[in-house]
């Protein structure tokens, strides 16, 4: 298992793709968003928490069809799925990987970025909590999409059609955590509530990434 | 014959021409497609009697 | 007839052959009986019901919206249940029910939004809000257009039967959490469902009830959209099924020669 973690990583980084891609990708979003809404540092203040949520949202998004595709294509999926590994957990790790690589330095990116939009200072610490909380859900989520998609020639277009609808619960409590935090409401029901979807899809959708992994395996 | 609706009017009416446009929309398109596909099978089913 | 037997009975449905002869010979019942409902029931309530004190003649269009509206939401539970089916039985047909009923389901969730629009825009001012049951519809929608394009995007017919089954199964558990996070996020301006309460019927709940001039009327036009989505689905399954057939028989020919 945690050789299969390594060697997941290790491909990406050396591709160099899911890592650098998902980053440049959040940082230009955040920069255009002040061009599109205007340079008003109460406006963008407001708005901050949002904006950087959705980044990084999208940011995770973009690399998502690469999360099985290229194993897809050198057939090492085939080998994974008869490996001695059972399949859940082939994409629990899958997961993992991608979150490392894509979720994790988008959560250690985003106070950063929080500064070109005026986050208010409160909002920093929510802020780095709730992705840190949620990205994880977002990274499994993406793997069941992957999964579904995998097969298919053009799918990265299907994939993100697939996976927005199911990303919507944890994009509102998410950005509501950092926009309570941000203007110093308390943040603890929206907080249980990320932690809930987060803790509830990482126990029960590998499951559905798995069956549907072997139904586009078969 | 129509009621007075009032300053609603449009409204009521455009919502009631939307949903029935839709409605009668769909209608068509699964008969067309249905007809479609009803004719194309027997042409291949009559096809294959002939052959097989 | 035992339970049992009636069960065996049912399943016979899932025999495709089957299937085509039955809705055959009962199509024509349910397109007529449908049509007649909603023709009694529009007329009716355009024509024969009194304006609202409050909402004036818009009142009116609750004989679409309201329908539509339940018929979007229930159009995804029979999708639903027809995945569950598929999965545990095998059975093509319940799949190719799902598949068949996924568009009327779009056009149902259309038409609830479109005339919530255009109701929405002399009454709150505005033709969109983000209240919580319009977003719900919205995402409701976006979870019908991701189900079709998987259908539409794998060839192998059984690989999608699948594929769009687990969707379907696992797009309800997040359409219903969706529910409870738009809610959260956002109080509502759309009034309650206020059709169903009980208060409705008896007259006792004074305060949102749809009182009866306008229930009996909404009634039929319900009905009216339930035999039509009736309709509509055995005659999109019919056609699903002869296109599965047609796949089929090509395929045997180009393996016969």
């Amino acid at each position: 298992m945690i050789a299969l973690l390594l060697r997941d990583l290790k491909l990406a980084f050396r591709a160099g793709g899911g890592f650098g891609l998902g980053l440049a990708f959040f940082l230009i979003v955040t920069v255009l968003v002040p061009f599109s809404v205007g340079p008003q540092s109460s406006l963008l203040s407001t708005i901050a928490p949002g904006v950087l949520w959705l980044g990084a949202l999208l940011a995770c998004l973009l690399s998502l069809d690469r999360l099985l595709a290229l194993d897809w294509e050198d057939g090492s999926l085939d080998l994974l799925a008869t490996a001695p590994l059972p399949l859940e957990g082939v994409v629990t790790i899958k997961a993992l990987a991608h979150w490392i690589t894509t979720g994790l330095p988008l959560v250690l990116a985003a106070p950063v970025l929080g500064v070109l939009l005026n986050l208010p200072v409160p909002g920093y610490l929510w802020l780095v909590i709730s992705l840190l909380i949620g990205t994880p859900a977002l990274s499994v989520i993406g793997t069941f999409g992957a999964a579904l998609t995998v097969g298919l020639k053009r799918g990265g277009l299907l994939l993100s059609l697939l996976v927005l609808p199911l990303y919507v619960p944890t994009l509102i409590f998410g950005a509501e955590v950092a926009r309570r935090g941000a203007i110093g409401m308390e943040t603890q029901t929206p907080l249980l509530m990320l932690a809930g979807i987060t803790a509830a899809t990482v126990a029960l959708l590998p499951f559905a990434s798995a069956a549907v992994l072997r139904i586009n395996l078969r | 014959m129509i009621p007075d609706l009032g300053k609603y009017a449009d409204t009521v009416l455009s919502a009631y021409a939307a949903s029935i446009l839709l409605l009668i929309a769909l209608v068509v398109f699964s008969v067309l497609r249905g007809r479609k596909v009803r004719a194309e099978m027997e042409k291949v089913e009559q096809r294959m009697s002939r052959n097989g | 007839m035992s339970i049992a037997t009636k069960a065996n009975a049912l399943w016979e449905y899932a025999n495709p052959r089957k299937f085509l002869a039955t809705s055959e010979r009962v199509l024509p019942f349910f397109w007529i009986t449908s049509a007649v409902c909603l023709f009694v029931g529009l007329i009716w309530g355009f024509f024969f019901t009194p304006d609202d004190y409050k909402q004036g003649s818009t009142v009116k269009i609750i004989y679409l919206h309201v329908p539509a509206a339940l018929m979007a939401i229930n159009c995804w539970l029979m999708m639903l249940a027809a995945s569950l089916v598929w999965l545990v039985r095998r059975h093509h047909v319940s799949a190719l029910a799902a598949r068949a009923a996924a568009p009327i389901g779009i056009v149902m969730t259309l038409i609830a939004l479109a005339t919530g629009a255009i109701w929405g825009q002399p009454m709150w001012g505005t033709w969109w809000a983000w209240d919580p049951r319009l977003t719900s519809f919205l995402i409701l929608f976006l979870f019908y257009l991701g189900y079709v394009a998987l259908w539409e995007a794998i060839e192998d017919p059984d690989t999608a039967a699948d594929l769009t089954s687990v969707l379907c199964l696992v797009g309800s558990v997040f359409a219903v959490l969706s529910r409870y996070a738009v809610n959260f996020w956002n109080q509502g301006l759309h009034q309650g469902a206020s059709v169903m309460r009980a208060g409705a019927v008896t007259g006792a709940d004074t305060e949102e009830k749809v009182s009866n001039i306008y229930f009996y009327p909404l009634l039929v036009c319900i009905v009216g959209f339930v035999l039509l989505f009736v309709a509509l689905l055995l005659y999109r399954t019919g056609t699903e099924i002869r296109a599965r057939r047609i796949n089929a028989l090509l395929a045997r020919e180009r393996i016969n020669g």
